[in-house]
């Protein structure tokens, strides 16, 4: 009984106080509902785009569609790659390396394939066997059946597949948008800094989500920017 | 019972390491030829040492005196690599050689001697077989001990019986008396030698029969161990004997193909018994092989040669694969017609002990190699890179790639200030090859930059061939880079930052061939 009391004695201030959590606690349980997979693994993840993405992060045996941005790019793959992860690159033969260096991806662990051609899956497919996050860039559309068969291999090897451009079955799709250089002027200066609304669209949470993002700032570092999306001008209401 | 001195036999190739380069570069030994190392002419053939260029000569100046000079890298391992038929061929007539350095080997010569009836005949036989191996115009000196039958080897002639020496037993002291002191320092000295020999000409000791004048006690009390050793060496009594070599283990192997095969798999199939066997022998030998080099020998008499690294040892898989790379990477060295001859042959072995894998194998890195490797025998050797960066002031110049497995040899520090540089952030996208595109002015133009740096107009607008025009909102430069202006690779060119519509930012180049877009900052 008291524990009914202690419940019922203040019902509207618990309420009120716990809702956002409790959305977000309903939300988890659609997810783990909806989720084509058990218990999934996150890979480390950039905090400024780990709350984005459905699950919190990046997860393991998953694949993401990246919008061809090589900056973005770089901003996943930094963070496994920091943290001891081997990342590979298929079919992207204009990388920059020196850029990815300063992204912060370790380059003694990092593999590029730039020109598979036609073997692009089966490169994907071997790669994916032995690395923990592999990039690739899909020439042309893939069979249904040779993607579910990929699909099935990552999650078996816990890989995590970005693809540069469309692909079915992803867990989520990054894309940037109102891309705003900082530094430049009409001609002096220098490129310095950048700002970009990332938007996050997955199947799992409907709405897409977006934020501002430093992609880079001045410092050279991604961080999460103060200023706030003009949703209004990308989705119209 | 007396002191006899060993008879030794000295083989001298002159100038080895020139014939050596020069076969292996198919040129005619009789050219003007230098070695170069590091800059400086290292050895030099006879027909240029006529022209006066020697030893430790600048390179530009060997040209300045001989403009048609054969110029070869020098390469010690390719002299000994030269050197081991004719070793081989002589350890098959003489037991005992003991190779000195390339292109020079003293065999013991009491048994030969005796069997080939004389010393002379000897000599010549040896001299004969090094001509049937390629080592044309070698000498031999016989004498006692080894110093001197050097030196006897150093005053034959070119031609016929000339071409051996021999200074009978027990005459090498009045063969040596009227040498010169400097001989005694050479490579062949102890530690020291130099040192006493600059003193001993100080001391008005000219030759060496001056010096094997003076008694032995003396010269070992002022001189010490070193000293009593040149005394010795001065005076004939060389007392150490021809340390032979232990003949190293062959474990090259070799496949001929009759007819010539002309298709990759079919050579592929053919070396794949081969390959096992080869690695069946160094196994046997206790050793792993972390290099290999291949070498195919094609129908019209081409050789394609190269070698092979892999991280960790070879397996019989890898060499069929890397033998298989070799022939479809071929199109640099150009095979035109089919294989008649695959030879493998072993450049680095390690012992077997240091590639023992562990009882719970190896943890990732072995996966992460075979994975790879598989994707290599998919695409070809270079198709799997690791990336590094080097040294330069252009993005290409500053990304290396190397095939997974091979060293990464950069030149070109990436440490070192290179002053020029694109300023933080980088281009993610670096377009390789770059892209040809127009740049306008308000008027449509096309944007120039004078050689004082001024540009036409500011640029409004650019578009890749056959694209939509792209407006740009920003724009920066033009920066120069003006690089090697003392050398024909001169380069020049212009670069810009500038920003379209999209919100795109792109790095724009403007050298003597036009407008191009070497990268997307996107």
């Amino acid at each position: 009984m008291t524990s009914a009391a202690a419940t019922l004695s203040s019902p509207e201030h618990a309420v009120e106080s716990s809702a956002p959590s409790r959305v977000a606690e309903l939300q988890a349980r659609i997810r783990s509902m909806q989720a084509t997979k058990l218990d999934s693994k996150l890979i480390p993840t950039h905090p400024a785009i780990a709350g984005l993405l459905p699950g919190g992060g990046l997860q393991q045996g998953a694949a993401y569609s990246v919008d061809s941005s090589a900056m973005l790019l770089m901003t996943l793959l930094a963070a496994p790659s920091a943290a001891g992860s081997w990342c590979a690159v298929v079919g992207v033969p204009e990388f920059g390396v020196e850029a990815a260096g300063h992204f912060g991806i370790d380059l003694d662990r990092l593999v590029l394939v730039p020109r598979p051609a036609e073997q692009w899956l089966a490169v994907t497919a071997a790669v994916a066997d032995v690395m923990s996050v592999v990039v690739t860039r899909p020439p042309k559309r893939a069979t249904d059946s040779s993607i579910a068969r990929l699909a099935a291999r990552l999650r078996q090897r816990g890989t995590t597949l970005l693809v540069l451009g469309n692909w079915p079955q992803t867990e989520a799709m990054l894309s940037l948008s109102q891309s705003t250089w900082h530094g430049i002027g009409d001609g002096h200066g220098h490129l310095s800094s950048r700002e970009v609304t990332i938007t996050v669209t997955s199947r799992m949470t409907g709405r897409p989500r977006s934020t501002r993002l430093w992609l880079p700032d001045s410092g050279a570092v991604v961080r999460r920017s103060d200023t706030r999306v003009d949703d209004t001008r990308r989705y119209g209401t | 019972m007396r002191w006899e001195p060993p008879r030794v036999a000295l083989l001298w190739c002159p100038d080895w390491p020139v014939t050596a380069a020069a076969q292996s570069a198919k040129v005619l030994v009789d050219a003007p030829i230098a070695l170069i190392s590091g800059g400086i002419v290292h050895a030099s053939s006879a027909a240029a040492r006529v022209e006066g260029i020697r030893r430790g000569l600048r390179l530009r100046e060997a040209q300045a005196m001989h403009p048609d000079l054969v110029v070869l890298d020098y390469d010690a391992a390719l002299d000994n690599r030269a050197f081991e038929p004719i070793i081989t061929a002589l350890e098959a007539l003489v037991p005992g050689v003991q190779v000195l350095r390339p292109g020079l080997c003293a065999v013991q010569v009491r048994g030969a001697a005796r069997y080939y009836g004389g010393e002379l005949p000897a000599g010549l036989f040896l001299t004969g077989r090094a001509d049937d191996e390629g080592a044309g115009g070698a000498r031999v000196g016989i004498a006692d001990g080894i110093f001197t039958a050097d030196q006897a080897a150093r005053r034959t002639g070119a031609q016929g019986n000339d071409r051996v020496h021999v200074v009978q037993t027990g005459h090498s002291a009045d063969f040596l008396a009227p040498l010169g002191i400097g001989l005694l320092d050479d490579q062949q000295g102890p530690v020291g030698a130099a040192a006493i020999v600059t003193l001993l000409r100080r001391l008005g000791i000219r030759t060496l029969g001056d010096f094997a004048g003076l008694p032995a006690d003396d010269v070992t009390s002022r001189f010490g161990p070193p000293g009593a050793r040149l005394h010795a060496l001065a005076s004939g009594r060389d007392s150490w004997p021809v340390t032979p070599r232990t003949p190293p283990q062959d474990l090259d192997v070799m496949i001929d193909f009759e007819p010539a095969l002309d298709r990759v798999d079919q050579v592929a199939f053919g070396v794949r018994a081969m390959a096992e066997r080869f690695i069946l022998d160094v196994t046997a030998a206790k050793l792993v092989c972390t290099a290999i080099r291949v070498e195919l020998d094609s129908d019209s008499g081409e050789l394609s040669e190269r070698v092979w690294l892999h991280p960790r040892s070879f397996t019989p898989g890898d060499v069929v694969d890397r033998v298989r790379w070799q022939l479809q990477g071929s199109g640099e060295v150009g095979l035109s017609s089919g294989i008649t001859r695959v030879r493998v042959s072993p450049e680095a072995v390690d012992a077997i002990g240091n590639h023992e894998s562990g009882l719970w194998g190896q943890g990732p890195d072995e996966r992460i190699h075979h994975g790879l490797s598989r994707v290599q025998s998919m695409l070809g050797h270079g198709a799997v890179l690791m990336p590094g960066v080097g040294g330069g002031r252009t993005l290409h110049e500053r990304q290396q790639f190397v095939a997974w497995g091979d060293r990464l040899v950069g030149d070109r520090p990436a440490g070192q200030p290179w002053p020029g540089q694109l300023p933080t952030p980088l281009p993610g996208t670096v377009f390789s090859p770059r892209h040809p595109v127009h740049v306008f002015s308000r008027t449509g133009a096309a944007v120039a930059v004078d050689e004082r740096g001024a540009l036409s107009a500011p640029p409004v607008s650019f578009s890749a061939t056959g694209t939509q025009a792209r407006t740009l909102t920003a724009w920066a430069g033009p920066w120069p880079i003006d690089e090697r202006w003392w050398s024909e690779d001169a380069t020049s060119s212009w670069r810009f930052q500038a920003v379209d519509d999209t919100g795109c930012a792109w790095l724009l180049v403007l050298d003597a061939g036009g407008w191009w877009a070497e990268a997307r900052y996107d």
